[in-house]
């Protein structure tokens, strides 16, 4: 070995600042990322540029090189990105509040442009995000709460993507989607307005069952007293003077039977019970 | 051989030297080498005594020195036998490190459930592995990444057990959680579609599920009648979405775990539930009275009916027969007073009738011909 180093140091050496020299020259464009070759401040060409329907493998990702020290690489990202937007208060038209949480998917389709108009992801994050909530802000302004709901109804969407997406392409980036992820009411009033409307609601209902519960109660006794009337004349009428004579009876014994030893009795002697306690008339 | 031990073999040979001046002999010409290594300079005359120099040491290990032939048994270091031919070692290893690199990181073991994506030196994408033994360029002129396919994974949303309050169409709130089922589809796409797949999941199903549920009423919602028209809505439009994305990812299934009212009116909805129950029992209670009073009805029209059955039979007799057990029954168990005669003005015993009631015994007997 020593002898090897001893030989060729020289030569060994130069092939090693060799390898290194030709190193710099190379770098690596992974498929997630288009590369903008800036020579001198001016960006000179793209590596990996976003096309639609070319197949992974075939878009020009891989080793590519450079000049070193004239030449720098930027990466940008080529993959769908996502923008989200922090929670924002809307005013419906029907001047109701409302709480969304709305995100953007967009794409960097030209990313010269983007390296000469916002600079870096992040730039043009931070340039996009007042656009997506000013758009948002106007077009959900001029609809009615109601339909805030549910936006994805109807063409708010359809409006708020093309809107955005007009002022994106100004950065070079393509706007693919725009969705409501979340619209709620603002907390404190209006949340607070609405949960209370919901109880009133339910206590309203929670009413409604029990007073149609006692209704329906009354109804059952109700025809089960006039079923009872029924069978009662049914039997009674046959003979009413002897009915008559017989409820008395039991009537009697009901009354005086009641409390044992109670009650006492003033008879009058020629009362029916003793006609017979007088002798045969 | 002792001297050759020493590493510094240099200032072996002065050994025997440097013992003698400790024994007494202060002659300094005969022992030049210092006695003391800190102090430099009494031998410093003669060359050949000195301590071993830095030459000395380099010339020592080098291809002649003493380690060189003298390893032996003890010796410091493992040396691999002779090469035939006397050629050197070190090509060998060298290309045996070549080929085990080489084949550590060309042939990939891809399990069931996964597939690898394979890349020219990180950068192009060069082919799909799928599951089984896979034999690529070795590392770094291509590489491969493994991941999970067709495991369905799921997500639970939201991930706590906070509360998740979602708008329904009557404007109303309910509290509702739900599982997404997924899985990777198309690995390259997976890999380099989306920035971030599984937020881009999230967020699809979020705004899905408040669109689908944003179309139904409360009730629905609540009841689970309608969960399954959100549950394959979502499934549909969160497909479609992922679609548009080219994202590489499958939704197997959307499943809501539960819908409940927000826990703040939470009671107002119990109470519902408990009216139900209220209005129920006034009902069963009503049929309970209803059902005794017609018994009681046909109880006492049969009563009726036989006593009228008999009386037809006989009238006279029935009749009288009634009055007399009645009167009977009736009279025995009562305090009597009987007038007589027309025009007498009855003296009637109150007193003594209240002082007997409160004698129940004295009561009873009393007989209409006794008195």
């Amino acid at each position: 070995m020593e002898n090897i180093w001893q030989t060729y140091r020289i030569a060994i050496i130069a092939v090693g600042v060799a390898i290194v020299g030709l190193l710099s020259f190379l770098y690596v464009v992974p498929e997630t990322h288009q590369a903008v070759v800036i020579r001198t401040g001016n960006p000179e060409r793209t590596v990996n540029r976003f096309r639609p329907d070319v197949p992974y493998g075939q878009t020009g990702a891989g080793i590519s090189w450079r000049i070193p020290f004239f030449e720098r690489v930027q990466m940008i990202d080529r993959r769908v990105l996502d923008l989200d937007m922090e929670r924002t208060q809307v005013l419906s038209n029907d001047q109701q509040r409302l709480q969304v949480d709305a995100y953007a998917r967009y794409r960097i389709i030209d990313p010269v442009r983007m390296v000469q108009r916002a600079g870096t992801e992040e730039q043009l994050e931070t340039a996009l995000l007042p656009i997506l909530t000013s758009v948002l802000r106007q077009e959900l302004g001029r609809r009615p709460f109601a339909s805030l709901i549910n936006a994805e109804r109807g063409t708010a969407m359809t409006n708020i993507t093309s809107a955005l997406d007009r002022q994106a392409r100004q950065y070079g980036a393509q706007v693919l989607d725009v969705r409501i992820k979340a619209a709620d009411l603002p907390e404190g009033r209006p949340l607070d307005a609405a949960f209370t409307r919901m109880e009133t609601d339910r206590e309203e209902e929670a009413a409604t069952i029990r007073a149609a519960g006692q209704r329906d109660a009354q109804i059952i006794r109700a025809e089960a007293q006039a079923e009872a009337a029924r069978i009662y004349a049914e039997a009674y009428g046959k003979d009413p003077e002897f009915y008559d004579f017989y409820r008395a009876m039991q009537s009697y014994r009901q009354t005086f039977l009641q409390g044992e030893g109670e009650s006492s009795m003033v008879l009058s002697e020629d009362s029916e019970y003793f006609r017979q306690f007088r002798g045969q008339r | 051989m002792a001297g050759k031990k020493n590493p510094w073999g240099g200032a072996g040979k002065g050994e025997g030297d440097g013992d003698t001046p400790e024994t007494g002999e202060s002659d300094p010409g005969k022992s030049g080498g210092p006695r003391n290594p800190w102090l430099p300079g009494g031998g410093s005359d003669n060359g050949k005594r000195r301590s071993a120099s830095i030459e000395d040491i380099f010339k020592n290990r080098g291809p002649e020195g003493p380690r060189r032939s003298g390893g032996g048994p003890r010796g410091p270091s493992f040396r691999l036998p002779e090469r035939p031919g006397g050629k050197s070692w070190v090509p060998v290893i060298a290309v045996g490190v070549v080929l085990l690199w080489a084949g550590l990181t060309s042939v990939h073991f891809v399990q069931p459930r996964e597939q690898g994506v394979v890349t020219w030196f990180g950068g192009q994408y060069s082919r799909t592995l799928n599951s089984g033994t896979n034999f690529t360029l070795p590392w770094p002129i291509q590489q491969v990444t493994v991941e999970l396919v067709s495991q369905i994974r799921s997500e639970t949303v939201p991930s706590g057990n906070t509360e998740k309050l979602i708008l329904t169409g009557d404007q109303n709130l309910v509290d509702l959680s739900y599982l997404i089922r997924w899985n990777i589809s198309d690995l390259a796409l997976y890999q380099y579609q989306l920035e971030d797949p599984q937020d881009t999941l999230l967020e699809v199903g979020e705004a899905a599920m408040r669109a689908a549920v944003a179309k139904q009423e409360l009730d629905t919602v609540l009841t689970g009648a309608g969960r399954a028209e959100i549950e394959q809505e979502v499934r549909d439009r969160m497909q479609a979405r992922l679609d548009a994305y080219r994202s590489g990812i499958a939704v197997q299934g959307i499943e809501i775990n539960k819908t409940d009212p927000p826990s703040r009116v939470e009671e107002a909805f119990k109470d519902v539930s408990s009216a139900q129950q209220d209005a129920d029992a006034a009902m069963n209670r009503s049929r309970a009275i209803a059902e005794q009073l017609l018994a009681r009805a046909q109880g006492d029209a049969a009563e009726f009916n036989n006593i009228y059955e008999q009386y037809r039979l006989a009238p006279e007799v029935t009749r009288r027969r009634l009055y007399y057990e009645t009167m009977e029954s009736v009279l025995s168990r009562t305090d009597k007073t009987i007038i007589e005669a027309d025009g007498v003005t009855p003296y009637l015993p109150l007193n003594e009738m209240q002082r007997r009631r409160n004698q129940p015994q004295a009561a009873t007997p009393a007989q209409p011909e006794g008195q």
